[in-house]
């Protein structure tokens, strides 16, 4: 366990500064909570003797500065997480999208893809993986080479079965993975309609028009105006009647933008834009 | 069991596993109204536990009992539960906010992320209880909590249900106090009687 005053309140100023100047991340509107708990965990993980250090290479180390960005910004991620949603999109939101000549779907802060190859499954077990596109974006460029390999860790595969299963999966699990060493690999056929890029929803701008946007557990490490700019960023890239669909604690509810969406399903946090 | 450690708080914490419920559920009833601070409380479950904790604890007391949310703010008169699978934060204006990192010691939420920035922000003006429970979450808050100049109270080990927890956290730090259950309601009102 690491202790959270090794690297003081100002010095997190300090290293959030250079980030922005140095290499374009801006993390000055995150959550400062958070923020705090993985930088003096990173410090501490990597034993650096003193924080003047720490600052230097990740002035001067662009490959530490990868390292740093991966362990801030939370890269952990589940297939099938929250099962009665994908339960919910199964069910209510499938078949509108299947009334679609080319189905888009954008999965913003995907990390390792989990989430993308389980939408995956679903669109394939619908029949409409053939006509879907799935874009799968995050800041984080690690994390979406991963994703792109859609290889995960074997020993993850019972507690994903069993999710999938209580979502309403119906095929045998394993059916779409071969099992090699420790490791999980997809099928090809559920990353052949994926498209993985950078995109940091701090600066980023809109880059096509979806039916369905993703954005779970992303928001809540953002301050509520971060928040607005990004559910104003979400508006202008759906659809009419396009759906939006977030983790299962956050919420539209506060944005300005909440007038322009109903919800459809208010547990699953799961909206409609209707204006 | 007055002592000079005992001051006015704005926030109550309360951590616990298994064997942590059944303390809960005692201390709830006894606690006066009007109190003027918040309880947190982070308890380890499986998330198909989920809501009905909250409706448990709410059918025990007056207090408004909910689970917390992220960006809200942290009002006194109000029992805040951690949600389950997400770390709970403190934030330095004293709002709440999710985390859903790695597990921390096999939990999520874990006691030690809450204890630890709630005593970064509140400083001398906390009180946390670490329960009975199976593993070592909680230690590090706890420690967390002293170091700030925070109240922190123990249960004794001796009738806890599963001592594991409580000895962890003994060994780490020496309390303000080692409580049994049946004397926290009326030490958590006393922190409301001090001005
Ligand atoms: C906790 S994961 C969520 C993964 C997945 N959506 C889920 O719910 O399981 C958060 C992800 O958000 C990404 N992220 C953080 N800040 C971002 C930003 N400004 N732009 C895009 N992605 C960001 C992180 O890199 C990380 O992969």
């Amino acid at each position: 366990m690491f202790e959270l005053k090794v690297v003081q309140d100002d010095e997190i100023k300090v290293l959030l500064n250079d980030l922005l100047e140095l290499h374009g991340y801006d993390f000055t509107d995150y959550s400062k909570a958070s923020l705090k708990r993985r930088i003096n965990r990173l410090f501490t993980l990597d034993r650096f003797p003193s924080f003047a250090e720490f600052r230097y290479r990740l002035m001067h180390d662009a490959q530490y500065v990868r390292r740093f960005v991966e362990q801030i910004t939370v890269p952990v991620t589940e297939m099938f997480r929250d099962p009665s949603f994908y339960k919910t999109l199964r069910e209510e939101v499938l078949p509108v999208l299947g009334t679609y000549p080319v189905i888009r779907i954008w999965h913003a802060g995907c990390a390792t893809g989990e989430e993308v190859y389980s939408m995956a499954i679903l669109l394939k077990e619908a029949n409409l993986l053939h006509k879907s596109l799935l874009y799968a974006t995050d800041i984080n460029p690690e994390v979406l080479e991963r994703a792109s390999n859609g290889i995960f860790p074997l020993n993850q595969m019972k507690q994903y079965s069993e999710n999938y299963i209580s979502s309403g999966g119906k095929q045998e699990f394993s059916s779409y993975y071969s099992a090699k060493y420790d490791m999980a690999k997809f099928e090809d056929s559920l990353s052949s309609k994926m498209i993985f890029s950078t995109h940091n929803l701090v600066s980023d701008r809109s880059f096509n028009e979806f039916q369905l946007i993703l954005c779970r557990n992303v928001l809540i490490y953002f301050d509520r105006q971060l928040q607005t700019r990004v559910f104003e960023l979400f508006t202008e890239s759906l659809d009419n009647l396009g759906f939006l669909a977030l983790g299962s604690k956050e919420t539209l509810r506060f944005s300005a933008v909440a007038a322009r969406f109903k919800a459809i399903n208010a547990k699953e946090k799961i909206w409609r834009k209707i204006a | 069991m007055e002592k000079d450690s005992l001051r006015q708080v704005d926030l109550v914490l309360i951590g616990g596993s298994a064997g942590s419920l059944e303390v809960i559920l005692r201390i709830l009833p006894d606690l006066k109204y009007g109190l003027p601070f918040a309880i947190i409380i982070i308890i380890h479950r499986k998330s198909s536990f989920e809501s009905t904790l909250t409706d448990l604890f709410g059918s025990r007391t007056g207090w408004l009992v909910k689970e917390a949310e992220e960006k809200e703010d942290i009002l006194p008169g109000t029992i805040y539960v951690a949600p389950a699978d997400y770390h709970l934060l403190i934030e330095d204006d004293r709002t709440l906010s999710l985390d859903f990192s790695e597990k921390i010691l096999h939990s999520r939420p874990a006691i030690d992320a809450t204890f630890q920035t709630a005593a970064d922000v509140y400083k001398r003006s906390v009180a946390a209880f670490l329960l009975s429970g199976a593993n070592a979450d909680g230690s590090a808050g706890l420690h967390a909590v002293q170091k700030a100049g925070g109240l922190t109270i123990i249960q004794d080990p001796e009738e806890a249900e599963i001592k594991y927890m409580p000895v962890q956290a003994l060994n780490k730090l020496t309390p303000d106090y080692i409580l049994s259950k049946h004397k926290m309601a009326e030490l958590i009102n006393l922190l409301g009687n001090k001005g």
